[in-house]
């Protein structure tokens, strides 16, 4: 399989293992984008966000993952992974970017969505 | 289908007992109110500050009309219960509608108590209870002059003040001859009064009111001993009364109040009851908190979890009149058994008084001063041990070296562009409006809304202060602390389950204890983590995703999301050999700053990430090992150079500072652990502000514990005296080793001796010699997993990878 695989307007890019990441963990990804945080949930989840806080710009992937969410490791903010939205009642958003795992890989798509 | 959930009442107790169900089993029923007020629920405590003209009704409201519709709840709001049909299982309205219940909560409340006087019908007489009769006095306000307010009781005390606020002439009548004398003693009320005296209100006591005169409208209210006052408008405020008419009709069994068991169910077990309208263990309450704990079981039993039982609540007072700081808790008057502490200080307006059983504080009363008053409502509520804290329990606990707001003590008069929270730069009104605004009760909600005590902590008492002054003392302070929302049980309950039960990992946690979220969360898996890893060293896994960043990656986060690095130098004594291997280092790695720590060692600052294990490589070569500057672990042993060099030396304090580091480095502590170690008793190396300090004199050791430099600057207490090195490394041993098995995660020990007690350490450390050598075997056998240098083991090209980027696609 090739590692960028063309969608209609998504650039598809393996960028791992799954085992790679730590369950409730992360990797970064770095991307033209900026640096991309791929998060792994305890039953094998996986989300994409940039690994920016809305807040005071923390990076995401070093957070404690639990649930849905992650905990900014910088003053603790939580966000939601699915929708990159602060947890209320805090209020921002970090952009989100599609994922998919594929026999146990994972493919990152480059293009932001929403 | 869902079953049906009936509430009679649509006041504070029983929406907070619907808002937790909700929480908890939020599909178990259909849940009808019915309200006999034409509102949405709103915070009735909040109503003084209405009548004073400092907030509006929709500050108030705490569940809007679109809020039940939200949450599927019918809302009858204007329609009075009259009937609970008990067989049928049925309530009725006044209109006549109906609703069947296989579950009914009552939450009837309170109705006032009106005075048996001849008048009292008349024109003019009203209560204070609800927003009709803060509009009917609003109105009075605006069109007559002279009022009477009968009752000196805390509701009688605001609305004085809410209608002296319009400008209206109010003249207090009290029966007794101490205001407030349910909340105050006799010194205390005296204060108050000549303040409110000198705001202009205007006292008649004691005093016994005969009759209220008038034909239509009321004119007079003439009293026992003959005389008559002139006046417009009364507002009887002389108590409240439960209000039991409708359970009493339904045959349910009430004395004073709707007399309910421990779950909260009355005498028929499919009805329940909350709030002001139940009579608990003889024991009627009128306060807020109180019936929010209620809440808690009523919802947790409804829920049919069962675990939770209500066994009665200690109260504390405040008054909701602007700028008058008052506070009373507990048992405050005294008597045959109790000690009474006290501070008078007329002309500075300042009175406390402090009242102790068995050495525990059991009530207390303050005037013009009321900092410390969530301080001891705490020890009371807690019964800890005040016997360490007499000489200067009266002082507050700024006087236990607490210098981080120690000049403020009265948010009262603070104005509202006040900093409360230093760190987050929040505002008095900031704080205040947010309260009054969002509904808040509990400083946890006044942290998520606000920020304001959501980082060092330091300004908690303040923020509870302003909870307690703009809800009068009625915010709600849980008796258990949990965790964190994922339980409900406290970190002491935890801990002793990872004991007893013999739990060694976290998913044995969850199950066992029944964790609300299958991952924990950011707040307790660290926790946990270090309770079994501390608890069970030798069995527990150390799992990584349970560390918070720094002790996951070993070096410490910075704004910018670079790390810093600090190589161990012990005893803060070093080499030109290694000062040479730390300039190498910092400049093959682009270093952009170097520091020199107030730990007496170097500080590498703006590492990226992936070149940690590189360097860490690097400085183990030059014979280095971690610093921990970044753990909940022995950071570093601060030493002055001692008896080798200083004409003053009276011991090598860089030898036995040396000997303790290489003790204690890498053990993992409930929070940062700090050494030092001064060659005489001048103390250059500052040890009586460390968690353990020690200080040499002639005649061997003195070791200190308890100390603290940061946020609450705070002496240490002297432990005692040693003569040789190898007790002072047996005492600093068992201490740690008794902090890491006894002090909650994330508490210094600084905190944890004022909670547990100086005497306690000592009967551990100092007078039970087989316990000491028995704590300090256990911190050998835990040092002997645990102390083994972490960056040796991530500099491995395995575990370096980790630290590398997934993908980089540029």
């Amino acid at each position: 399989m090739a590692a960028v695989i063309s969608d209609t307007a998504q650039e598809w890019v393996l960028v791992g293992a799954l085992e790679d990441i730590p369950p409730r963990g992360a990797r970064i990804v770095r991307a033209r984008a900026g640096t991309i945080a791929v998060f792994r949930t305890s039953d094998d989840e996986v989300y994409a966000l940039l690994d920016r806080c809305p807040h005071k710009g923390g990076p995401l992937s070093e957070g404690i993952v639990h649930g849905c969410r992650v905990a900014c490791p910088l003053h603790g903010m939580y966000i939601d992974l699915a929708s990159g939205k602060a947890v209320a009642p805090d209020e921002g958003e970090v952009l989100r970017f599609p994922v998919r795992v594929e026999d146990g890989k994972v493919y990152l798509g480059l293009v932001a969505e929403g | 289908m869902k079953k049906q959930l009936v509430m009679v009442g649509n006041g504070m107790a029983g929406m907070k007992t619907i808002e937790e169900l909700l929480a908890i089993a939020p599909d178990q029923y259909q849940i009808t109110v019915f309200g006999a007020e034409p509102y949405g629920n709103y915070n009735r405590i909040l109503l003084s500050p209405v009548l004073a003209g400092e907030k509006t009704i929709d500050d108030i409201m705490l569940n809007p009309l679109e809020w039940y519709a939200e949450n599927g709840i019918t809302l009858h709001a204007g329609k009075e219960v009259i009937e609970i049909d008990r067989h049928g299982r049925r309530v009725i309205a006044a209109d006549g509608t109906t609703a069947h219940y296989d579950r009914l909560l009552l939450a009837t409340g309170s109705v006032p108590f009106m005075l048996p006087v001849p008048g009292r019908d008349l024109d003019g007489v009203i209560t204070f209870r609800d927003i009709h009769d803060v509009e009917r006095m609003l109105d009075a306000a605006g069109k007559y002059r002279r009022a009477v307010v009968i009752g000196g009781g805390l509701l009688g005390l605001e609305a004085a003040y809410g209608l002296l606020r319009h400008g209206m002439d109010v003249t207090v009548v009290h029966l007794m001859d101490t205001l407030l004398e349910r909340q105050l003693d006799a010194p205390a009320g005296a204060l108050l009064k000549a303040s409110l005296e000198a705001r202009g209100l205007k006292f008649a006591m004691p005093a016994q009111t005969e009759a209220i005169l008038g034909s239509e409208r009321v004119e007079a209210v003439r009293f026992k001993d003959g005389s008559e006052i002139p006046v417009d408008l009364v507002v009887m405020a002389v108590g409240i009364r439960p209000n039991t008419a409708l359970a009493q009709r339904a045959g349910l069994y009430c004395e004073r109040g709707v007399v309910v068991s421990d779950t909260l169910q009355t005498f028929d077990p499919k009805i329940y009851a909350v709030g002001e309208c139940v009579q608990h263990r003889g024991v009627c309450y009128g306060l807020v908190a109180p019936l929010f704990e209620q809440a808690k079981v009523a919802a947790n039993q409804l829920a049919g979890l069962g675990f939770r039982y209500y066994e009665g609540s200690v109260t504390s007072t405040k008054l909701k009149v602007t700028g008058i700081d008052l506070f009373s808790a507990g048992d405050f008057q005294g008597g045959p058994g109790r000690e009474e502490l006290l501070l008078q200080d007329p002309a500075g307006g300042v009175y406390k008084k402090l009242v102790l059983k068995d050495d525990k504080l059991v009530g207390a009363v303050l005037y013009g001063a009321t900092a410390d008053g969530s301080w001891y409502f705490q020890l009371l509520r807690e019964g800890t041990p005040v016997k360490d804290l007499r000489e200067t329990l009266l002082f507050g606990q700024t006087n236990l070296g607490d210098a981080g707001h120690g000049g403020v003590n009265q948010v009262a008069n603070l104005p509202d562009s006040a900093q409360i929270c230093d760190c987050n730069g929040v505002c008095k009104g900031t704080i205040v409006s947010a309260i009054t605004e969002k509904g808040l009760f509990t400083l946890d909600e006044v942290r998520a809304h606000t920020k304001a005590s959501a980082s060092c902590g330091s300004c908690t008492g303040l923020v509870e202060q302003l909870l307690a002054h703009t809800l009068g003392g009625d915010y709600s302070k849980p008796t258990v602390k949990p965790m964190c929302p994922c339980t409900d049980h406290s970190h002491d309950q935890v801990r002793e389950a990872i004991r007893r039960q013999h739990l060694t990992s976290l998913k044995a946690v969850f199950e066992f204890l029944e964790w609300k979220n299958p991952d924990g969360c950011d707040k307790c898996r660290p926790a946990l983590n270090y309770y079994l890893i501390a608890t069970w060293p030798l069995e527990a896994v150390d799992d990584p995703q349970a560390r918070f960043v720094n002790e996951r990656n070993h070096a410490n986060i910075q704004k910018d999301g670079t790390y810093s690095v600090v190589p161990r130098i012990w005893g803060g004594v070093t080499t030109p050999a290694e000062l040479r291997a730390i300039a190498e280092v910092a400049e093959k790695y682009q270093v952009p700053t170097v520091k020199i720590t107030g730990g007496q060692r170097i500080d590498l600052l703006g590492v990226k990430k992936e070149d940690l294990p590189a360097m860490w490589a690097d400085l183990n070569d030059a014979g280095f090992v971690s610093g921990h500057a970044y753990g909940k672990s022995l950071r570093t042993v601060k030493t002055c150079v001692g008896s080798e060099w200083c004409r003053f030396g009276t011991q090598d304090s860089t030898g036995c500072g040396i000997a303790l580091e290489k003790l204690t480095w890498g053990s993992w502590t409930p929070h940062k652990f700090k050494i030092a170690v001064s060659g005489c008793p001048r103390n250059c190396a500052e040890a009586t502000i460390k968690d353990f300090g020690v200080v040499a004199i002639e005649s061997g050791w003195e070791l200190h514990v308890g100390g603290n430099g940061g946020v609450k600057v705070r002496a240490t207490d002297v432990l005692c005296r040693v003569s040789t090195q190898e007790e002072v490394l047996e005492y600093c041993a068992a201490f740690m080793q008794l902090y890491r098995e006894e002090a909650r995660y994330l508490e210094r020990t600084a905190p944890w001796i004022e909670r547990v007690g100086l005497s306690f350490v000592k009967s551990r450390v100092v007078d039970d010699e087989v316990g000491r050598k028995a704590l300090a075997k256990r911190f050998h056998e835990s040092q002997r997993v645990f102390q083994k240098d972490p960056w040796a083991e991530h500099a491995t090209a395995e575990r370096a990878r980790t630290f590398m980027p997934l993908k980089e696609v540029i």
